[in-house]
């Protein structure tokens, strides 16, 4: 028993440095750019560059845009095929998968290629043109996450009866998904939404590709051009993506009070 | 013209037709059971009534507006389901107002309404919990107040008991029974339960097969069946297999007794095989010099106020309840003893 308890402590351990030492030099490399004393001044740095602020602030409003589409899309789709096209599940959830499969350098070349400035619907032409094609763009990739957490979250409710309990009483479709369906499974779109936004934030090939200002493409301008600054970033990225998912945490914590008699 | 009238109603799944030829009329204020086995086709019919399902065929009216096409939301219509469908997210004040808040009532009148139904189904004080915090029967009254809110004119009531356990299925079904009186709402309700059916009805509809098999007042259900599967499914019922011997004077042998019908059988040849029916409570021990049947006791159950016996005639076997009475212990299982039933309680099943 006891030996059994050593080997498993030591692996922990093994494992925790394996994640941890990196952070830990990154962190203690950020502090270091004043010579010779830990500082914040990378941090400072960073935080005050114009272009810092614009970037992540793009990507911030990306983000939001491709959570309110990925709900638009998800959530009614996976209503629907869970009450009237029950056997069209393992086909939307193949489709669904697609993007994990899928290289997001061949969709956004894709894009390009369909969008283009010649094309029927010439989406490239105009900055807002290609913001929404990038918005369309995240949205696929997020669709895994999205439509899975979803999913989960509508078989732990009765979606048949629930639905037929609230048209019996005179609420029609848009009346059912924004006070039945939507607030039920509020916790498994929350969910989704944190897993969209850290995806966003960090993406990289399609905002490049499209040359946008996003934040993905700003590290990495960063990464190649400065020492200490983009260790600043990497533990600011890891902080925000820590963040997001102290707050899945959070909000499926809450969600386990309603649940509790069931 | 009948509150709701339903006619020559049809409904094909693929290529089964699980609803054939139905018809009703139903009276306002009238408390309809539909009682039937599980693929009967009465919940079927229910929910071609709410709008769930479209018929194939045939025409459903409501207060003399035909609603066959209307989609269920415009049919102003409350449900109560099996698995009592409350909205997880809201509390009891919110579900049972959500009717109301769909119909844009203002909040005053809404609230009024809200506070009437909690009394109504004797819950005052439970407005502000989740429909997880209550019981199964709580939940389901909360349903109940939910569907009749918005004041709809037809209440259906898909086997809102069958959830529950059997304590609180008798209680809530009087109390179902008491609120409907009360408010003369037209109302349906399925049940594969012919004691809830028989307690409750005004009418019964019995169904088989998608058919309407007999409606009628629950006396006449279960004293005149018109069908076998009626005068079987409704009640506990002993059929006895014999042979005709005298047509003109209605004497059928079964298992070498002469048992007198009710009437006379020409309408059979002498020698045809008849099955007939009897009621438990038709029957009693008879230790005369000439009872109507002979045969031997099989078994006995004590049921407390009741003793079920069973006599076997041979082929046949008779079984028939006896309240109990502590000066007469139960007779014991191989005796020979007689039995007696009068012949008009004897039902010849055509069928």
């Amino acid at each position: 028993m006891k030996t059994n308890r050593f080997w498993s402590w030591l692996f922990l351990l093994l494992g925790v440095a394996y994640f941890v030492f990196p952070l830990i030099g990154t962190f203690e490399f950020s502090l270091k750019m004043r010579r010779g004393a830990y500082s914040f001044d990378a941090y400072r740095t960073v935080l005050t560059d114009p272009q810092f602020q614009a970037t992540f602030g793009y990507s911030v409003t990306m983000a939001l845009a491709t959570i309110v589409m990925g709900v638009v899309l998800v959530v009614p789709t996976a209503y629907w095929v869970r009450l009237k096209l029950p056997s069209w599940r393992p086909v939307i959830e193949f489709i669904t998968l697609l993007p994990l499969v899928i290289p997001a350098i061949v969709v956004v070349f894709g894009y390009i290629r369909l969008y283009n400035t010649s094309s029927w619907l010439p989406l490239t032409g105009s900055a807002m043109g290609t913001n929404i094609l990038l918005m369309f763009g995240y949205t696929t990739l997020a669709l895994p996450y999205m439509y899975r957490a979803v999913d989960t979250g509508l078989r732990a409710i009765d979606v048949g009866t629930l639905t037929e309990a609230a048209q019996s009483l005179g609420a029609g479709w848009i009346t059912i998904m924004t006070r039945v369906i939507l607030p039920n499974v509020l916790v498994a779109v929350l969910s989704g939404a944190f897993l969209t936004f850290a995806i966003v934030i960090g993406e990289f090939t399609m905002a490049a590709l499209l040359n946008r200002p996003a934040f993905g493409p700003y590290l990495q301008l960063i990464g190649a051009n400065r020492a200490y600054e983009p260790a600043a970033l990497a533990v600011i990225a890891f902080g925000i993506t820590w963040l997001c998912m102290g707050l899945i945490q959070l909000v499926s914590r809450f969600s386990k009070l309603p649940n509790a008699g069931r | 013209m009948a509150f709701l009238e339903i006619a020559n109603l049809q409904k094909d799944f693929g290529a089964v037709r699980v609803v054939k030829d139905f018809n009703l009329a139903v009276e306002p204020g009238e408390f309809v059971s539909f009682l039937g086995p599980s693929g009967c086709g009465k919940t079927t019919v229910l929910r071609m009534v709410a709008g769930f399902e479209e018929p194939t065929d045939g025409t459903i009216s409501i207060g003399g507006r035909d609603v066959t096409r209307l989609r269920p939301n415009q049919r102003n219509i409350g449900m109560v389901f099996q698995a009592y469908a409350l909205f997880p997210n809201m509390t009891v004040a919110q579900n049972i107002a959500f009717g109301l808040r769909v119909a844009r009532t203002p909040k005053a009148d809404s609230d009024a309404r809200v506070a009437e139904m909690l009394a109504l189904i004797k819950l005052p004080d439970y407005g502000d919990r989740y429909p997880y915090q209550l019981s199964g029967g709580q939940q389901q009254r909360v349903a109940l107040a939910r569907a009749l809110a918005p004041r709809p004119k037809l209440l259906l009531l898909d086997e809102p008991l069958s959830a529950l356990d059997a304590k609180v299925r008798v209680s809530l079904r009087e109390e179902i029974r008491q609120i409907q009186r009360n408010l003369g709402i037209t109302t349906i309700f399925v049940t594969h339960d012919q004691e809830e059916a028989l307690s409750m009805s005004d009418r019964i509809v019995v169904m088989y097969g998608g058919r309407a098999e007999q409606v009628g007042a629950p006396f006449d259900i279960y004293n005149k069946p018109s069908t076998r599967f009626v005068a079987s499914f409704v009640g506990t019922l002993n059929i006895l297999r014999g042979t005709v011997t005298d047509p003109a004077r209605g004497v059928v042998d079964v298992d070498g007794n002469a048992i007198q019908t009710g009437g006379e059988l020409s309408r059979f040849a002498k020698g045809a095989p008849i099955s007939l029916a009897l009621r438990p409570e038709a029957a009693a021990l008879d230790n005369g010099p000439a009872p109507m049947a002979r045969g031997k006791i099989m078994d006995v159950s004590f049921l407390g106020s009741v003793i079920r016996i069973r006599v076997n005639l041979g082929q046949n076997t008779i079984s028939f309840d006896r309240f109990n009475s502590p000066g007469s212990p139960p007779p014991a299982p191989g005796e020979p003893c007689g039995i007696a039933f009068a012949a008009k309680d004897i039902l010849v099943l055509d069928d």
